[in-house]
């Protein structure tokens, strides 16, 4: 099998090669000698100067040493110049392509232009005039240019479709970019496949703590073009289908690694603020993971959702020792997690109780409306127009600091050499909480109650037939979601100094309210542990990043959603069960984990 | 009639039951008993209350009058309490958890046989892996004995229909009832899919289950059933083996209408005839006149 593999491969190319017409007609060996050629001399041109001034943000005039957008420029270039060297069949880098050859070329050669385009596009409109442009702009510009049209040249990976033999030009440009699905990977010795995972999350929190440091939005939206493209590239060229394939089987080393990942980060960052950004998106991402109890495994849509994070912030703020705290007690800061906790369940219970009875839209109107209930009523009790608990709408401010065993977190401290400053040591706490909402979510996703949580989703009628009490496990569901919402809510009482009525909208600016937790779910994909992280880290890094677009945040944010819906609607992170779904393959389901015993004596057998 | 052998008990028996839905009545003072190791069918022509009845059976209507017993119990008045009692049912339109792989189909059925609770799955206490994998070598069972086994994995929206409707038997059979009731489990099957269907039931029948049967497949009920209660109108009209109900006048009446009083005779035939005959007549001579 191990033996085979590459052969097919190239039966394969030679086929594709013998039926499809590139979009620019080129004999393939110059073309790939053009792609490699264009992004080697775009690499090279982010070396030189690109402008004549430091006025344009990151400093591009050194020659020999490549900085702010040239670096991106040159890490797309270096990975375009890999992928097509793999194309040669050049030993040693034949595995970064399991899957399509050519696209991942085309698509990083696009990322390069893309970036490069941007930059240059920038420093004129920034500067006024192309006459800013030093030549090492024009070299890289070029090249880049050049990549892609060798690229476009390249024969595609896989023949066309049975429905559109002869495509046209649009057709052939969209088909290039697709690529066949990896072969089964070789068996590797599992410490090898464990490295793998390890440096899979290495390379992910370095491009995810890359991404929050970007300190001016010119940089940022470059690294969303880079990031973008290079993902699609790494995708189609079937390096993520291997690592998710390991990743399956080694769950537990995949979540440690994940998780030793994310504390490395407030390691990576010497800005508070940066920090501070992690903090808040593991806030949001780890509500949205408790939302995904709700929506994603019992199907109960809540547009309420964020109350719940209101209640178990306002609980930890009433018992924190702030001195505007309309009661004077100083919980220490486990009984006031147990107090936000239980709070948020005890209303989860109070308000799912009557409303679990109403099924789909008339359930999501009523949390909506309880949701906005709460709000209303944080904002009137305030000694006016009712008793004296919350402030109104001043909240409660001043909310001091944490201790935990001794451990003040408001102050920096060193760790190993490193300063972790305030939002490092909350981000750290917080972390421990999203670690224990993962674990919970997946236990119970594997267990007796979950799958009667997915029945019910599935079909209510025939859950209730096959015994399953549908009020009170979706009553489980509602109360179990609420408190792990209520967890956060201490954390975030603490981390953002104060609360008040405001912060917990059904939709508004700052994320972490209704509209955006279900948006994370959907956009990550409903029922997974990593869909919702990665949507809500996604959903909050962007306008925290792209303040100049604040007036037209919602606006873009309606548009990438519906997009999303178009072109891939089981979200960015699909379960198997969402992917057969919503993309009707019109033959039978053949789960590929069956045959493996056979394919794993055959590759030792190959290898002894 | 009904009793066979000294060891039979009753599970299932319905007396009295009547259904009203303001001021109809669907069903009216049906008696039914099903006994242990039976399978008995209930036929009836559409609109018959056939399904009413069912429903009362499974605790999705509770009867205006009467009361169904299970085991010597009367029923409880919820799905899900009917089903732990030890009644479980299929749909007449199949409603498997479309989006669920077959065996996990097969462990939501398992619900009501174990218990562990939320916390027993958080905290993994001791009890748990040791249920988890006992439900699942159950489900295999369950599977292995309606040969899908092999599709474990597979979602269950991509079976062919007929595996589709095993899939239900099984996930009702994971209940571990001791009255299954099947609502019609052949509608849309090809002829060898019912043989197969009969052969699966008549298995479930010596793994001591009863059975009740509602069918429109008369064939399919002769074969099967050792005893066939027909309802028409809301009302048992007859009761008892396969043969003397199939001859039984009144079901016939109920199936194909009766005949009425003045039967045409030959001689109305002839005249009928003669009519038709003069028309056609009358009818090519106008063509005629056009042209």
């Amino acid at each position: 099998m191990t033996t085979k593999t590459p052969t097919d491969k190239t039966t394969d190319t030679t086929e594709a090669t013998a039926t499809t017409t590139p979009v620019v007609p080129l004999p393939p060996a110059v073309a790939r000698a053009t792609t490699v050629a264009g992004s080697a001399v775009a690499l090279i041109g982010t070396f030189l100067a690109w402008t004549w001034t430091d006025e344009f943000p990151g400093n591009l005039t050194v020659t020999g040493y490549p900085g702010g957008l040239q670096v991106l420029t040159l890490v797309g270039a270096a990975v375009t110049l890999l992928f097509a060297l793999s194309g040669y069949g050049i030993k040693g880098l034949r595995w970064l392509t399991p899957g399509g050859t050519n696209s991942p070329v085309l698509l990083s050669a696009l990322g390069v232009l893309g970036t490069t385009g941007y930059t240059l596009g920038a420093i004129s409109q920034e500067l006024g005039g192309l006459v800013n442009l030093e030549p090492g702009a024009w070299v890289s510009g070029i090249g880049a240019l050049v990549a892609v049209l060798g690229a476009l040249g390249l024969p595609a990976d896989q023949p066309y479709g049975a429905d559109e033999p002869t495509p046209g030009l649009w057709g052939r440009i969209r088909h290039s970019l697709t690529a066949p699905e990896p072969g089964r990977a070789r068996e590797l010795p599992s410490w090898a496949e464990i490295l793998i995972i390890a440096a899979g999350f290495g390379v992910g929190l370095y491009v995810f703590a890359y991404g929050i440091g970007t300190e001016y939005s010119e940089l940022f939206i470059g690294f969303l073009v880079t990031a973008a493209f290079g993902f699609t590239a790494v995708t189609r060229a079937g390096l993520l289908k291997r690592l998710s394939a390991l990743t399956a089987k080694h769950r537990n080393v995949t979540l440690t690694a994940a998780f030793v990942a994310a504390i490395c980060f407030p390691f990576t960052q010497s800005n508070d603020q940066f920090a501070l950004i992690g903090a808040n998106i593991l806030i949001f991402a780890t509500v949205a993971l408790g939302l995904n109890v709700v929506v994603g495994l019992a199907g109960l849509l809540d547009l309420g959702y964020v109350a719940f994070l209101g209640v178990g912030a306002y609980a930890a703020a009433l018992v924190s020792g702030s001195p505007q705290s309309s009661i004077g007690v100083h919980f220490p800061f486990w009984a006031a997690v147990l107090t936000g906790a239980v709070a948020s369940l005890v209303f989860g219970v109070v308000i799912g109780a009557p409303t679990l009875r109403l099924r789909g839209d008339y359930l999501a109107i009523v949390t909506l409306g309880f949701g906005e209930i709460f709000r209303i009523t944080m904002n009137n009790l305030n000694g006016n127009s009712g008793p004296d608990v919350t402030n109104g709408s001043n909240g409660i401010p001043n909310i001091p600091d944490l201790e935990v065993f001794g451990f003040n977190l408001g102050v920096p401290h060193d760790v190993l050499g490193h300063e972790l400053t305030r939002s490092g040591n909350y981000y750290l706490l917080m972390l421990l909480f999203t670690a224990i909402v993962v674990l919970v979510f997946r236990r119970s996703a594997e267990s007796r109650i979950g799958r009667a949580w997915v029945a019910i989703r599935e079909d209510e009628t025939a859950a209730t037939a096959m015994g399953i009490n549908g009020f009170r496990l979706k009553l489980l569901a509602f109360a179990l979601g609420a408190c792990l919402a209520g967890l956060a809510g201490t954390v975030q009482a603490h981390v953002s100094y104060s609360v008040t009525p405001e912060q917990y909208q059904f939709a508004g600016s700052v994320p972490p309210n209704s509209a955006f937790l279900l948006a994370a779910v959907i956009l990550g994909g409903m029922g997974t542990i990593s869909g919702p992280l990665i949507g809500a880290a996604l959903l909050y890094l962007i306008p925290a990043k792209l303040q100049f677009m604040a007036e037209y945040q919602l606006l873009l944010f309606g548009a990438a959603l519906m997009l999303l819906m178009r072109f891939r609607p089981e979200g960015l992170v699909a379960d198997r069960r969402k992917q057969l779904e919503f993309h009707e393959t019109g033959q039978l389901d053949v789960p590929d984990d069956k045959p493996l015993p056979d394919g794993a004596t055959g590759v030792a057998k190959a290898g002894a | 009639m009904t009793t066979t052998a000294p060891t039979t008990t009753t599970v299932l028996d319905a007396s009295n039951v009547t259904m009203r839905f303001g001021g109809l009545t669907a069903v009216r003072s049906v008696d039914l008993t099903v006994n242990s190791g039976e399978i008995v069918g209930l036929i009836g022509p559409n609109g018959a209350g056939k399904t009413t009845f069912f429903n009362c059976l499974t605790g999705l209507y509770v009867p205006t009058e009467g009361k169904v017993e299970y085991k010597g119990t009367v029923l409880p008045p919820k799905p899900h309490l009917v089903t732990q009692a030890g009644i479980a049912r299929t749909f007449q339109n199949i409603r498997l958890f479309a989006n669920m792989t077959v065996l996990e189909n097969v462990l939501v059925g398992r619900h009501t046989r174990t218990k562990e609770g939320l916390w027993s799955a958080l905290l993994r206490l001791p009890g748990f892996k040791k249920a988890e994998e006992a439900s699942r070598e159950r489900a295999m069972e369950l599977l292995e004995f309606t040969g899908l086994a092999a599709k474990a994995d597979h979602l269950a929206r991509n079976l062919p229909y007929g595996e589709q409707r095993k899939l239900e038997i099984a996930r009702a059979l994971a209940s571990e009832p001791g009255l299954l009731l099947l609502d019609e489990p052949t509608a849309g099957m090809n002829p060898q899919e019912t043989r197969a269907a009969e052969e699966l039931i008549f298995a479930i029948r010596d793994k001591g289950i009863a059975v009740l049967v509602i069918e429109h497949d008369i064939r399919f009920i002769m074969n099967l059933c050792d005893r066939v209660a027909v309802l028409v109108q809301g009302e048992k009209i007859v009761e008892g083996p396969a043969d003397v109900v199939q001859a039984d006048e009144r079901v016939i009446a109920a199936y194909l209408g009766t005949p009425f009083e003045g039967a045409p005779g030959q001689d109305e035939a002839a005249e009928v005839e003669a009519a038709e005959a003069g028309a056609a007549e009358a009818h090519s001579t106008t063509e005629g006149d056009d042209k």
